[in-house]
């Protein structure tokens, strides 16, 4: 079958878990992968998978009109720069970077509403982790306020993360709003050193108009299935458990080890998102998109 | 003999053990007696620092501005200090902080993450307020890693960089040697922060200023996580008998420990479960939350500690507390409700 051809622009730890993960893909052929040093290991990594390597960066991209779909995992300000190059170039652009041109994009919560869009944004790897477990308990149960507790085994965040610590608590909170219907979100980000390294670990407490803990607990346990169709290592260390109007659940996340460490699950759900909304996106360009069938083109 | 700077934390690390339901107005009676006394700098915070007030940490019964503006009213001479924790506070808090009176901030990170610290260093320093590094949890590494991540943090441009003993863990040995070779390898002076888990606070935070460090850490009553802090009163009696200088009166700031003692709500003692924080090298503010969860699911609070302990969680990891609890009472077959 045709498929869609998509290029990665940063070929760093993210932009090569991507790249193993969209050669499985159905959709999405990885046709290219730039980034802005001759010397990347990454892009050396592409080239012997047969995949075109560039360092000629965003304009490498560019200048290829087949290219439909670009997943940007560079940082937030070459994504600022690249945003306005693709558009005018009329490529999709799934960002994964903190930049937030387009919409927040979570693909158990809402990718329906932004299929159409020409930037999506994936919000963090906790916004990806919490947010679907936040929605699914708004719907049956109203939630006022939603905090997150993301834990992170140190070896798994990088400098990115490290430097701009904020951008993780303060996207994370706004998704949780935004997306995730909660009248306030609160974020909070812990690294953990130890070795062997953690893995990615999730407390998502609520405040609930509604605190009925078998409609709570069903609704959880729909949205983690529909989760675990895009990110396999994702799985309830806590059940949803309430106490008055406070529901608290842990939830944890093991990478599928294509190419970072399976503790790097905060890693993985953020590639495993996108190339989701990457294929969804593909599919309906390619016209075989239907809605009910969602289920049927899971990554894995 | 040095001169040895204080910085009382009754008002932050004493929150804990309040379960952060200071009101403003009790701080500031208490922010007021520290003033009168001396003491060089009063950090004002919620326990887990700015921004901390949530389900995680507890509720704090007013805001952190609310808190700064209540202390910063009554203040003559001391210096008004923020804590913040990377990850849960951020620019955007240290900037209201400012405005409510803050003169310092203790930025503190896990002892071996403090490059998610530079922005805020950055931010600390571009305001002109005077910035303290805090590595938490020094207990868990040598004095090499110790020493390359407080170098990042004066770099980042910190004016003091604390050893922090928040598990109450080290015995006086480990803090002469962590300590004087801190102080060999920095070029600004080196601090102690200690928790009384295992009954050395004070002998702790005077092996430190032997092995160089002259900025120490107390609090009124030892009022703070765990088994508590360095005894601000006992440990102005203990330097000035060292003969260290010392800019406080002593009968004032026992007078200060004697506004706060009928707003405490338990006996600041050494219990079993504070030995075994000490004695696992947990993070000394999971002492309240352990117990909750110990009580919730029928479980004996050393066993959740000494776990842990073992899964090596770090400060701010209280859902870990949960986590353990949950498995454990699972195992037990016991049914939560």
């Amino acid at each position: 079958m045709e498929k869609v051809k998509a290029a990665i622009v940063g070929p760093g730890n993210i932009g090569t878990d991507l790249m193993y993960k969209l050669l499985r893909s159905k959709y999405i052929e990885a046709a290219m992968m730039v980034g802005i040093y001759p010397e990347s290991e990454g892009l050396a990594r592409a080239k012997s998978l047969g995949i075109k390597a560039s360092h000629e960066g965003i304009n490498a991209v560019l200048q290829e009109p087949d290219i439909k779909i670009v997943f940007d995992s560079t940082g937030a300000k070459p994504h600022l720069k690249h945003a306005p190059l693709l558009r005018e170039a009329g490529k999709i652009a799934i960002d994964l970077t903190p930049a937030a041109v387009g919409p927040y994009v979570v693909p158990a919560v809402n990718v329906d509403e932004h299929l159409e869009a020409i930037n999506v944004n994936m919000v963090t790897c906790g916004g990806q982790a919490t947010v679907p477990i936040v929605a699914a308990i708004n719907r049956v149960a109203g939630v006022q306020y939603a905090e997150i507790i993301a834990s992170l085994a140190s070896k798994s965040a990088g400098p990115g993360t490290r430097q701009n610590i904020d951008e993780f608590t303060e996207t994370t909170s706004r998704a949780l709003e935004i997306v995730g219907g909660a009248k306030k979100g609160k974020a909070i980000i812990i690294l953990n050193p130890a070795d062997p390294p953690i893995m990615m670990h999730n407390t998502i407490y609520t405040l609930v108009k509604n605190p009925d803990e078998e409609l709570i607990r069903s609704a959880v346990h729909d949205i983690v299935r529909r989760i675990q169709e895009y990110v396999p290592g994702y799985h309830l260390r806590v059940e949803p458990f309430v106490e008055g109007n406070k529901v608290t659940t842990i939830i944890e996340v093991t990478g599928a080890g294509d190419f970072l460490p399976t503790y790097a699950g905060n890693l993985d759900i953020m590639t495993s998102a996108a190339v989701r909304v990457g294929e969804l996106m593909a599919m309906r360009l390619l016209g075989v998109y239907n809605r009910k069938e969602v289920g049927s083109c899971a990554s894995h | 003999m040095p001169h040895i700077r204080i910085m009382d934390t009754t008002l932050r690390d004493g929150m804990h053990a309040m379960a952060h339901q200071f009101t403003p107005e009790q701080m500031a009676q208490v922010g007021a007696a520290l003033d009168e006394a001396g003491v060089d700098v009063i950090e004002v915070t919620h326990g887990d620092g700015l921004a901390g007030s949530s389900f995680q940490y507890g509720f704090a019964a007013a805001t952190d501005e609310e808190y700064l503006k209540a202390v910063a009213a009554t203040l003559k001479r001391a210096k008004l200090a923020a804590l913040i924790l990377p990850g849960i506070g951020t620019c955007e808090d240290m900037r209201t902080a400012v405005k409510a009176g803050v003169k310092v901030f203790r930025i503190a990170t896990h002892v071996t993450e403090a490059d998610v610290s530079e922005e805020h260093m950055g931010l600390a320093k571009e305001m002109g307020t005077e910035v303290v590094g805090f590595l938490m949890m020094s207990h868990t590494v040598g004095k090499e890693k110790i020493a390359e991540q407080a170098k990042l943090m004066e770099s980042y441009g910190a004016d003091v960089v604390y050893v922090v003993d928040s598990a109450g863990a080290m015995i006086p040995s480990e803090v002469k040697e962590k300590v004087s070779y801190l102080c060999s390898v920095l070029k600004v002076p080196v601090g102690f922060h200690a928790h009384n888990n295992l009954g050395l606070a004070v002998g702790n935070t005077l092996a430190a200023v032997d092995a160089g460090a002259t900025v120490v850490d107390g609090t009124l009553r030892g009022l703070g996580a765990g088994a508590g802090n360095t005894c601000t009163e006992v440990l102005v009696a203990a330097l000035k008998k060292a003969g260290y200088k010392v800019d406080m009166d002593l009968y004032k700031i026992m007078d200060a420990a004697t506004t706060l003692e009928p707003m405490m709500r338990r006996p600041q003692v050494i219990d079993n479960s504070s030995i075994i924080l000490g004695y696992a090298g947990v993070y000394s503010s999971f002492l309240l939350h352990t117990y909750r969860a110990a009580e919730k699911f029928r479980l004996d609070p050393r066993d959740i500690l000494l776990e842990l302990g073992r899964r090596k969680i770090v400060g701010g990891q209280e859902d870990y507390i949960l986590d353990v609890a949950y498995e454990m009472a699972q195992k037990k077959n016991i049914m939560v409700g």
